[in-house]
């Protein structure tokens, strides 16, 4: 266990630098692309265009470039917005880390209760309608675009029924700190929540109906059976039980994606100022420092995650850490 | 690595209601059509698929023979015709308080059937223009992602040993990346290019950046499968008959593994679609004058409590191709390995 969590470092130290060399190289030597002049203003002189890419450090080489901007990045942590000086990166991608947060967990919770839920149903319901009717509703789920079902969410429940009983008690777009008030965090999110869990939900359910429906005929089910367990505990306590181990290496994952820059769209559509938002604004000022920052927290996050996930499934499933 | 012990083939597997004399001497991909014609619902959805696509390719008979209005260019000051009377497509104070533009609405006529948008060009017009480019850059991508992913997993599974460490390192990276955010800084970089190498409004932008992102999700399944056929005995014979690389991977190997590219094809085609709507939402896919659903939907983000149509119906058309193309290939899945139905069953 220990050399399989040793070695897994490993390759995760080498899989992070990777991703700052290769998210370096994307921005900043891409042909074609020269920020100083996108930040020149209008038709620059040359002169100009010179003085902007002296200031920006851009006229240095490459390896020095990629070197100050880690130190910038990680050690001095002072980098700043190409856009607006005043706006240092990481802090402020340290403040939007709450908002994404709540977000994600959030519909993690939704998600995981009712894809179970889900998968349960259709599994005690197999060879009745109740099994095709509920894997159309997760197909369907998997098959929207999350924006798109945020902004028919927000026109019904901003403003073709906000006037009614059901949806006056939803609040504007935006976002309420937790620590600040709660009950208004609870208010702001629950849409977001739902939107964002609604994908999930028809996934997990549908993978769980498979893992579960694998596992039926297994003779550890049959014996379970054989000795007398009532159909419940047989379906609860053996068959879940086995099929948790897909559950929870995908949940790790997709949490992670998330939390990393996934819930991009979502943040758009409802507004919260996540680091989702911050990526999308800085997208249209070309603010390469800032998409910069926030692709390798993103990419960060999901790397160590995965490393997490790897050690907890091999604690889960030994036979995972001889391969 | 996994032993092979030799024994009766284990790929041949009857499919839920198949009798052993039914398959006898059958090929698998007779069979695979076989077991596909008989399945009403992935049918259903390959007919809806390919209706979606007949409709969206006959975009230009609706928009110059049916309603004859403004697709591409502007047009705040253009007239239509609803119900005999001629009026204003952009309508001046004509919002709920009563001040702004106010661009048409639903006419539930040929022309500005769905209304227009804020710049007054014909939204159902730009919705079946938008579909040939969803399309084509969804399907594109995923041929050109499957196409690629498939090769390099031929190439890394069977030569294994110093490409495949290459290749699978390579792959791994891609695969570290987080998708959207690999899309997002690659379609960001190249739409600003201050000196152009590629025009950033050409459409092979979105379609190369979605193909590359998704490769290793394809390469991985390939190469395992590739790895597993590789130690089959039909290859083993062909070797000891002196067949040559070449041969070996195209004409042992590839017939093999085509199935599982096949049942992958659709699912991809359905994520790139996806991917496509949700670059082109932010600003960063498809560019103007070109039209996407996605683009179509961000379009309507602004009207959205006023003209709610312009975001909803590009929506629902994304709905239904996605919708059609999982059914599909849950249906190929079925109807080419079906022991995973066999597995599912009593």
């Amino acid at each position: 266990m220990v050399a399989f969590v040793i070695r897994r470092l490993i390759g995760l130290v080498f899989v992070l630098f990777a991703i700052t060399v290769i998210t370096f190289l994307i921005f900043f030597a891409t042909p074609g692309v020269d920020p100083a002049r996108q930040f020149a203003g209008r038709n620059p002189s040359h002169a100009t265009v010179v003085a902007v890419r002296h200031q920006l450090g851009l006229d240095r080489p490459l390896p020095v470039q990629y070197a100050l901007m880690m130190k910038r990045l990680f050690i001095s942590r002072d980098l700043v917005s190409y856009g607006n000086q005043a706006l240092e990166v990481v802090p402020a991608i340290k403040a939007a880390t709450p908002v994404t947060l709540s977000l994600v967990i959030g519909a993690a919770v939704i998600w995981i209760v009712f894809s179970i839920l889900v998968g349960l149903l259709a599994v005690v319901f197999k060879g009745t309608l109740i099994d095709p009717l509920l894997m159309i509703l997760a197909l369907i789920g998997i098959s929207m675009p999350v924006f798109w079902l945020g902004e028919v969410a927000n026109l019904l429940t901003q403003d073709r029924l906000h006037d009614t009983v059901r949806f006056s008690w939803v609040p504007p777009l935006g976002y309420v700190g937790f620590t600040a008030n709660p009950w208004q965090w609870f208010l702001h999110l629950i849409i977001p929540w739902l939107t964002l869990s609604v994908l999930y939900i028809g996934f997990y359910a549908r993978v769980l109906r498979a893992d579960l429906l694998d596992v039926q005929n297994a003779d550890y089910i049959r014996t379970a059976r054989a000795k007398g367990l009532t159909p419940q505990n047989v379906l609860i306590k053996h068959m879940l039980r086995t099929s948790m181990i897909t559950f929870v290496s995908l949940f790790g994952l997709d949490f992670a994606v998330l939390v990393g820059g996934g819930a991009l769209l979502t943040e758009v559509v409802f507004g919260l100022p996540g680091v989702g938002l911050l990526t999308y604004h800085s997208l249209n000022g070309l603010d390469l420092p800032v998409i910069m920052a926030t692709v390798l927290y993103g990419a960060f996050f999901i790397a160590i995650m995965s490393a997490i996930v790897d050690v907890v499934y091999a604690r889960l499933d030994p036979r995972v850490r001889l391969s | 690595m996994a032993e092979f012990a030799f024994g009766p083939d284990e790929d041949v597997v009857l499919a839920p209601g198949e009798a052993a004399q039914q398959i006898a001497g059958k090929s698998p991909w007779r069979l695979a059509g076989r077991r596909l014609a008989r399945d009403r619902v992935a049918l259903g959805a390959f007919a809806l698929f390919l209706l979606i696509f007949l409709v969206c390719l006959s975009a230009p008979l609706y928009a110059h023979h049916l309603a004859h209005t403004v697709v591409f260019g502007s047009n705040l000051n253009g007239t239509t015709t609803v119900n005999g009377k001629t009026v204003q497509v952009i309508q001046q104070g004509g919002g709920k308080l009563g001040i702004g533009e106010n661009p048409i609405g639903p006419t539930w006529h040929a022309n500005y059937f769905i209304g227009s948008d804020t710049t007054g060009r014909d939204v159902m017009a730009r919705v079946l223009y938008g579909g040939r480019v969803s399309l084509g850059i969804g399907i594109g991508s995923a041929a050109i992602c499957c196409l690629f992913a498939m090769v390099l997993a031929l190439l890394a599974g069977f030569f294994r040993g110093a490409t495949d460490a290459v290749l699978s390192r390579v792959m791994d990276l891609i695969w570290a990346f987080p998708v959207y955010l690999l899309a997002i800084s690659l379609a960001t970089v190249l739409l600003s290019q201050t000196h152009p190498i590629i025009n950033p409004a050409s459409l092979w932008i979105p379609t190369l950046i979605i193909a590359i992102v998704y490769i290793p999700y394809v390469y991985r399944p390939v190469r395992g499968q590739v790895l597993s056929t590789r130690e089959k005995e039909y290859v083993e014979a062909a070797v000891s008959q002196g067949a040559s690389n070449r041969r070996l991977m195209f004409n042992e190997i590839l017939p093999n593994i085509l199935s599982t590219v096949i049942v992958l094809f659709p699912l991809m085609i359905a994520t790139t679609i996806l991917t496509e709507s949700a670059l082109s939402f932010l600003g960063i896919g498809v560019q103007s004058p070109h039209a996407s659903w996605g683009t179509i939907i961000q379009d309507g983000q602004d009207l959205l409590y006023t003209r709610p149509w312009v975001a909803i119906a590009p929506g629902i058309m994304i709905v239904l191709t996605v919708l059609s193309l999982n059914v599909l290939g849950d249906g190929l899945r079925d109807a080419l390995d079906p022991r995973a139905k066999i597995r599912a069953k009593e």
